[in-house]
């Protein structure tokens, strides 16, 4: 069968790359394109910078004189917990991150621009690689001024630029994974006030189910092992280790695997998340509408 | 001759135990525009839909530009616009930012795309509002916008499912008049409308669909013959002469004619040109009926699908039949 002349003079051959290149580089131009939506909803951003202040304050002075850090002398119970308390509100901020990604792509699964997408020969992932790079990037804006009220409350970063950068890119790492997390459970939403309240309720357990916000020993035991697997709790116990804060844990006692080496578990624990949900996020995606 | 542009045969597509298109056959030749028409639910959408590689058909198969839309969807996508009932463009960015966003999405060069952009935002006449999120245009603009997306690569095959649903007369009249000087350029088009008039305006052929598969095809021109020909139409004053006009209208008629007492209206099937007109106004004349109107024309498309499906084309019309079709396929997976 002849076929229909497909190519046109007046368009240019499109540029070669390999699938891989163009999967990063549609990535980048669907990230860009959520970026821009977040600078032009100011009012969104702003209040998503707000609430962590608010949790900051909360924190510190509500519950701060009330929660003995262990390993810090009774005089300076507040003081402590403040610097206890920061990697955890930084842990929680990463977290409930994933909300976004939910209700963002449940929302733009509802719209047209989704049909636009899938009607392009671009990589139909990259709508999700896209929204997930754009809300931790983000995220970087978000960490900015927490870190700053931070300062105002009396948290320090006292091991140095290194290993700080460390902590925050470790935050990165984990916003990305959660994202992901979060866009999964998007993608499976009738509809935007579903994905609301659906992105919320799984983060609450995750991260009050660890050390975020209070040490481990106040719990019953099973919840202390939950709570020591739960990888959020590893995580803030690295960014306190990292930034040099009161860690909440007795020296030389024993702890499960995941407290003894907080990095690792929490670069093996994101590894595993999204070694699981791009795949699952990315067939979902495809079999959604294009069936 | 060339291959089709588009060719479907025996398209079968379930939403549970919905049927939406039961063995849909289509054949578009390249260049031409065909209209497909049908009320809502009929299966426009969906069969769209399958063409542009957005749903997979149960069975049958479907070929544009000579390629398969299930194994080759990709090569599909490089050469086709699809431009739906709801403005696929994202609200926040600009005009500029949307086009340029589609052009490296198909792989085109960035300056390539970003020249292109401006050469539509000035022909679509969106150059002023170029650099404005598209949340604060009007309707009219922003499936301006939408156009110019799916144009961005220049399609040879465009897709247009109600382009103007929603529009106001004069957004209608402007995206009409794109797609005119796109057909011109020589581009094919699938159109789907409920608005007949839309079709007669813009197709050459017309295809009706109801419950998902063909029920007639042809020209505009040859719908309306298949109807029967020439339609007389006679509004008199008084609702008591109804009678007494129908008795007159039987001798000039070729069939009943039918009575619609509320608009004081005689509607009879007639051949024979105008001098039907002049025994028709003798013959009332003579059965002393006084009359308001009398008016000889041809069968529109409207008594075309009325004849066809047995009900109106724009009766039933709840909008967000699409969206409806679009939430359908995502969850019945």
């Amino acid at each position: 069968m002849s076929s229909v002349a497909t190519t046109n003079p007046a368009v240019p051959t499109p540029v070669r790359r390999s699938a891989l290149g163009w999967g990063l580089r549609d990535g980048i131009v669907v990230s860009r394109r959520n970026l821009i939506q977040t600078l032009r909803n100011p009012e969104l951003l702003f209040f998503s910078l707000v609430q962590p202040v608010i949790f900051v304050l909360l924190f510190a002075y509500v519950f701060g004189g009330a929660i003995p850090v262990p390993g810090s002398s009774p005089e300076d119970g507040a003081a402590a917990y403040r610097e206890y308390l920061m990697p955890g509100i930084f842990g929680q901020t990463v977290a409930f991150a994933a909300a976004s990604s939910t209700v963002g792509i449940a929302e733009d699964m509802s719209k047209g621009i989704i049909d636009r997408f899938r009607s392009l020969p671009m990589r139909s992932s990259a709508v999700l690689f896209g929204r997930t790079t754009a809300d931790a990037v983000r995220l970087i804006l978000v960490l900015a001024v927490l870190s700053v009220t931070g300062l105002v409350v009396g948290w320090r970063i006292h091991n140095g630029f290194v290993q700080a950068t460390a902590a925050y890119l470790l935050l990165l790492l984990f916003a990305y994974t959660v994202a992901w997390v979060g866009v999964w459970i998007g993608l499976h939403m009738p509809n935007t006030e579903t994905a609301q309240t659906a992105g919320l309720i799984w983060l609450f357990p995750l991260t009050f189910m660890s050390n975020a916000f209070v040490p481990l020993e106040g719990m019953p035991s099973w919840l202390q092992t939950f709570a020591s697997w739960n990888p959020l709790s590893s995580l803030v116990l690295s960014c306190r280790e990292l930034f040099g804060n009161p860690t909440g844990q007795f020296p030389g006692a024993a702890y499960p695997w995941p407290l003894e080496h907080p990095v690792l578990y929490t670069l093996l624990s994101c590894g595993a998340i999204l070694a699981v949900f791009i795949p699952l996020s990315t067939r979902r995606f495809r079999n959604t509408t294009s069936r | 001759m060339s291959a089709p542009a588009i060719k479907a045969s025996g398209l079968v597509k379930h939403y549970g135990e919905v049927k939406a298109l039961d063995g849909l056959d289509l054949e578009v030749p390249e260049g031409s525009v065909v209209g497909l028409l049908g009320p809502n639910g009929a299966g426009k959408t969906t069969a769209v839909r399958i063409l542009t590689t957005l749903l997979r058909p149960d069975s049958g198969t479907a070929t544009v530009a000579g390629l398969d839309v299930v194994k080759q969807a990709n090569a599909v996508r490089r050469v086709i616009g699809l431009t739906g009932q709801y403005a696929a463009v994202d609200e926040y960015l600009t005009a500029r930012e949307n086009l340029a966003m589609v052009g490296r999405l198909y792989h085109l060069p960035g300056k390539w795309v970003d020249a292109r952009a401006d050469e539509l935002l000035e022909r679509f006449d969106l150059a002023d509002a170029a650099d404005r999120p598209v949340r604060t245009f009007s309707g009219g603009m922003r499936r301006r916008v939408d156009l110019a997306a799916s144009l961005v690569a220049h399609p040879r095959i465009l897709f247009l499912d109600e382009p103007t649903t929603g529009l106001d007369p004069r957004s209608r009249l402007e995206v009409w008049s794109v797609i005119a000087d796109l057909v011109r350029e020589g581009t094919t088009v699938l159109l789907t409308t409920q608005y007949l008039e839309e079709a007669d305006q813009l197709a050459h052929d017309i295809v009706v669909i109801d419950h998902g598969r063909v029920i007639a095809h042809g020209t505009s021109d040859a719908l309306k013959d298949e109807v029967g020909g020439d339609r007389l139409e006679v509004v008199v004053r008084e609702r008591a002469q109804l009678d007494d006009a129908v008795a007159a209208l039987r001798s000039v008629s070729d069939a009943a004619p039918s009575v619609s007492p509320d608009e004081r209206r005689v509607s009879a099937p007639v051949s024979g040109g105008s001098m039907v007109l002049v025994e028709a106004v003798r013959a009332l004349d003579a059965a002393g009926v006084t009359i308001d109107d009398v008016v000889l024309r041809r069968p529109t498309l409207d008594d075309v699908f009325l004849s066809l499906t047995g009900h109106a084309a724009e009766e039933k019309s709840e909008a967000p039949t699409g969206r409806q079709g679009r939430s359908r396929g995502r969850k019945e997976r």
